[in-house]
């Protein structure tokens, strides 16, 4: 078996850019600095961690969705060997507080107050009723079994059409089970229906999913009882808004709290929220004076951690004969599930402002019910509301051509809105900034062979043949890039969405980008270095990025929405131009030279007309760290700070076209062909663009095709291990066709737009799409997500799919 | 508690241990070998893969007593000696080929990956995507996975010409 030097293994792929002098950095494919880390097992996951005296937390959760607790008793669980304490919600009641959720949409949303334990009530199974701690996870496993919980069953009500009956109240002091109703209209939808020559109407179900990121969620507390400091380790994707949450919640002392995401393994919004665990952690730690761990097992993941999507959508498109959209009308129920998480109204109202997604439009009506049911809370998931706006408006306006007869990329080609019409203000109120629908499309249409797969479709049909083809279309954009925040303000959400960035200018001439954000496998030490690099003229390999610990990292947004480029990067990227502004200024001294008269590329200050007399920034920063001459009155340092507020969000786009081959004998359905165009401005590193749009696929495809979170009628979730719920393999995905078009976008300097959700929210419906065009001829105009083999196969028997 | 020894990463143990306890949290916690990390409880996702004998297993599916006197290698063992030592063809072909993202199946990916390239040192395309079954990824779509494998699979082709 051969093996490599380390020093000969390459750092770039091919590059795209002409740079010939090799010195720009952003639009290289520069290979990961993560990478060595991980590729060798030096990882510092939070379940990795081991400290002296650390004890193991473990959590008892109800077998039943909906109960009364009638007695807790954890005296035998005390008395095992090695258990250092149990705890019942009752024994925390007076310390737990309640988990926040941190957007009321609307003035009377009802918020029902959400214990980390349960303490008179459960209301899905998985909600934790006690804790027991002990010194090691076997023997707190042990401890769990000695618990007894005596409970009075109550009818769960899984259903979003009956909960809103009321029949059962998951909450009974909330008096109902409507949570929320958000309406939003523009223009008079029923006027413009009256007008339309044809009226499409589709009933549309969004299924339950699991997120499923790899690394299980966990956490780790360590007190300082005397001077009562904690830090608090976990797998989450916000430690800035997690500290800030967890001193809101337990009343500890914001700058006591220390909070650290380490390597974490994944997030897709799962580890986007403040959960039970971590408060229920910080809170035993200060009771035993001892470092707590917990970390979940994946079946109790799939319980205790956040679910996605599920929505039934009534949509409703009014249009004239000749296809031009009039109107669209949508009426959304949102199952949040037993309780609200951190953000878990706004996600189903994100999609407010998507179903109408690249169409033009004279009338727009949307309301959301926001329901609750006897189910693991709903929060965000990959897209969080976006995904299931587009899939519902790319799925009608499937419908809506097929009614009309004509081509649906004809039909979307007729209503979009033009590259001449930007910046457009949309139906929904937002302005997008930049696209270029038409060109995203040809070069899809161009790598797909859509025409050659058309005929060839017809092909089929004409002859009848068993395996039929199926072309789905999916022209989509996406609001992220999370967000301005007087607009988060408006839609009534409790923070803001800017973002900080830190430069570090060191002595030697090194850099430390420090960032607000908190990557957890999205490359942003990699892409934040390549930003740095260019701004500052500086090597590549020169620049740390520092993130994710509230004492070294202390302000932040962190990391999910597709904000991290376009806010987190863009803040690095004007924090550097500070620097370089205070290092022209030592410069300009040190030169005896105006500053107006100081140049600044490549890294080198020099005066303009006279070339020899230059200075490196790296000098400019060892002259500033000495102090000894500055221009009067400056502060001896270059580092500079940068908290960037985004003027609009971001708005990605492209087309994607996806060719499903269905087996009409056994309805097993296999993607032949899946072309992305994606369009996201500007683009730092286009290797790890890709590799952002080919998971955003897989998890798309998973929804259409694989995953389902399901529940029986008494609550159980039947889907409760890997088991049950299917991940895809490799084995399950195709080969994808990615490409891009570049519209920068004119919102920030960078021009760069997010990419993180695009490809999950793009797919789903090409997928689908793609299902129903395959069996249209056959009078199926829908089969319900996952499409499985089976229900692909009933539609084609003639029963329900 | 029950004797066991084995050698782990080129490294010897004795060790008493419960009779249930599983070779990854053996690894793990006793031994603080946590490159190998743990993604389920039912013996899917295959983050835990290890080399064992020769052969990859799913350590979490395997209990210490079992691997007395075996030679366990993780991820942490597959490079050459020391921190920075050499890196592994499929190590190399993961990183080159942007084959991971958050790096938590990373590990067993690797040993799994590893192990398919022993028992079909040629594979095609299909052969890579069905060999790795056992393996999840949640980020990277697995595209760049299959592109690592068969590359690393043509420099150890390559390698023993």
């Amino acid at each position: 078996m051969s093996e490599i030097d380390a020093g000969m293994i390459a750092t770039e792929v091919a590059s795209e850019v002409s740079d010939p002098d090799g010195r720009i950095e952003i639009g290289r494919a520069r290979l990961r600095k993560e990478d060595a880390r991980l590729v060798t097992g030096q990882t510092n996951w939070t379940d990795n961690i081991q400290l002296p005296g650390m004890v193991h937390m473990a959590v008892l959760r109800s077998p039943m969705a909906h109960a009364k607790i009638l007695r807790v008793d954890v005296s035998a669980a005390l008395a095992r060997p090695g258990v250092f304490a149990a705890y019942s919600g009752a024994d925390l009641a007076a310390e737990q507080g309640s988990l926040p959720c941190a957007w009321p949409v609307t003035a009377d949303m009802k918020q029902p107050p959400h214990p980390p334990l349960a303490v008179d009530e459960v209301r899905y199974v998985g909600d934790g009723v006690a804790v027991v701690v002990a010194r090691d996870r076997y023997a707190a496993a042990d401890a769990l079994e000695a618990i007894e919980v005596d409970y009075e069953p109550l009818p769960a009500v899984v259903d979003m059409e009956e909960a809103l009956t009321d029949k059962v109240l998951v909450h009974t002091d909330a008096g109902t089970n409507r949570c929320f109703t958000w309406p939003f209209a523009n223009g008079d939808y029923d006027a413009v229906a009256k007008q339309a020559d044809v009226v499409v109407k589709r009933r549309f179900i969004q299924q339950r999913l699991i997120p499923t990121a790899m690394e299980p969620r966990g956490v780790v507390v360590t007190p300082l009882p005397a001077s009562e400091e904690y830090t608090v380790y976990s797998t989450t994707q916000i430690p800035h808004i997690l500290r800030l949450m967890l001193a809101m919640v337990t009343g500890t002392p914001e700058q006591k709290l220390r909070v650290i995401a380490p390597d974490v393994g994944g997030g897709f919004g799962s580890k986007l929220n403040v959960y039970a665990e971590e408060v229920l952690a910080l809170l035993v730690a200060r009771r035993l004076g001892r470092p707590v761990k917990w970390t979940e097992s994946r079946s109790e993941g799939y319980q205790a951690t956040i679910h996605g999507r599920d929505q039934i959508q009534d949509i409703e498109v009014a249009a004239k004969s000749d296809g031009t959209l009039l109107g669209l009308k949508v009426e959304l129920m949102a199952d949040l599930g037993a309780y609200l998480q951190l953000v878990t109204p706004g996600v189903p109202i994100l999609g407010a402002f998507m179903f109408n997604a690249i169409y033009k439009m004279q009338a727009y009506s949307f309301t959301c019910h926001g329901v609750f049911t006897t189910k693991t809370p709903t929060d965000a998931y990959r897209g969080a509301g976006r995904p299931e706006a587009t899939f519902g408006v790319e799925r009608i306006m499937d419908e809506l051509a097929a009614e009309l007869g004509m081509d649906p990329m004809e039909l979307r080609k007729k209503n979009w809105i033009s590259h001449d019409e930007f910046p457009y203000e949309t139906i929904a109120g937002l302005t997008y900034d930049s696209g270029n629908y038409e060109a995203a499309t040809a070069k899809a249409m161009e790598l797909f062979d859509y025409d050659g797969l058309r005929r060839e479709q017809q092909q089929r049909r004409e002859s009848n043949d068993p395996v039929q083809l199926g072309i789905g279309i999916s022209t989509f954009t996406e609001m992220c890039g999370l967000a301005p925040s007087r607009v988060l303000g408006t839609l009534s959400y409790g923070a803001g969405g800017w973002e900080a960035a830190s430069i570090r200018m060191l002595p030697t001439g090194k850099v430390e980008v420090v960032t607000g954000t908190a990557p957890h496998g999205q490359g942003h030490v990699t892409a934040w270095s390549q930003i740095a690099a260019d701004a500052l003229g500086v090597p590549f390999e020169d620049v740390e990025v520092v993130h994710s610990d509230t004492r070294a990292a202390p302000q932040g947004m962190d990391t999910y929405g597709s904000r991290s480029l376009v806010v987190g990067g863009v803040a690095v990227h004007l924090a550097c131009g500070k620097v370089v502004e205070k290092a022209r200024r030592v410069a300009a001294h040190l030169l005896e030279a105006a500053e107006g008269d100081v140049d600044f590329a490549g890294g080198t200050f020099s005066v303009k007309g006279s070339p020899e007399a230059s200075l490196p920034i790296q000098q400019i920063a060892l002259a500033t760290f000495a102090g000894h001459n500055l221009p009067d009155g400056m502060e001896p340092t270059l580092n500079s700070d940068y908290v960037m507020d985004p003027e609009n969000f971001s708005f990605p786009h492209g087309t994607h076209l996806c060719a499903v081959d269905i087996d009409t004998e056994t309805g097993f359905p296999t993607i032949r062909k899946y072309v992305a165009v994606d369009d996201v401005g500007k683009v730092i590193n286009p290797m790890i663009v890709e590799g952002q749009v080919h998971g955003g696929l897989a998890q798309g495809i998973a929804q259409a095709l694989y995953e389902e979170a399901v529940y029986d009628a008494e609550g159980n979730l039947t889907t409760g291990s890997m088991v049950d719920y299917y991940v895809p393999s490799a084995a399950d995905l195709p080969h994808f066709t990615t490409d891009r078009t570049e519209t920068p976008a004119t919102s920030n300097p960078l021009g760069v737009k997010g990419v993180g959700e695009a490809g999950t929210i793009a797919s789903t419906p090409a997928v689908v799409n793609a299902i129903v065009d395959a069996l249209r001829p056959r009078g199926i105009n829908d089969v319900r997500m996952p499409c499985s083999p089976e229900r692909i196969w009933r539609a084609l028997q003639g029963g329900t799919s | 508690m029950t004797r066991i020894r084995m050698t782990v990463d080129g490294v010897s143990y004795d060790d008493d241990v419960e009779p249930r306890l599983l070779l990854v949290h053996y690894l793990r916690d006793r031994l603080g070998r946590t490159g190998t990390p743990i993604g389920c409880d039912t013996s899917n996702c295959g983050a835990c893969t290890v080399d064992l004998d020769g052969k990859a297993v799913k350590s979490c599916s395997v209990l210490a007593v079992q691997v007395d006197g075996s030679v366990v290698t993780t991820i942490q063992g597959l490079a050459g000696d020391g921190p920075s030592g050499a890196w592994h063809p499929v190590q190399k072909a993961f990183h080159e080929k942007h084959a991971l993202q958050c790096g938590y199946c990373t590990p067993g990916m690797i040993m799994a990956a590893v192990d398919l390239l022993r028992d079909n040192p040629a594979p095609t395309e299909r052969d890579v995507r069905e060999g790795l079954e056992g393996n999840l990824c949640r980020c990277t779509g697995y595209q760049n996975i299959v592109e690592a494998v068969l590359q690393a699979a043509a420099e150890l082709k390559g390698a023993t010409r």
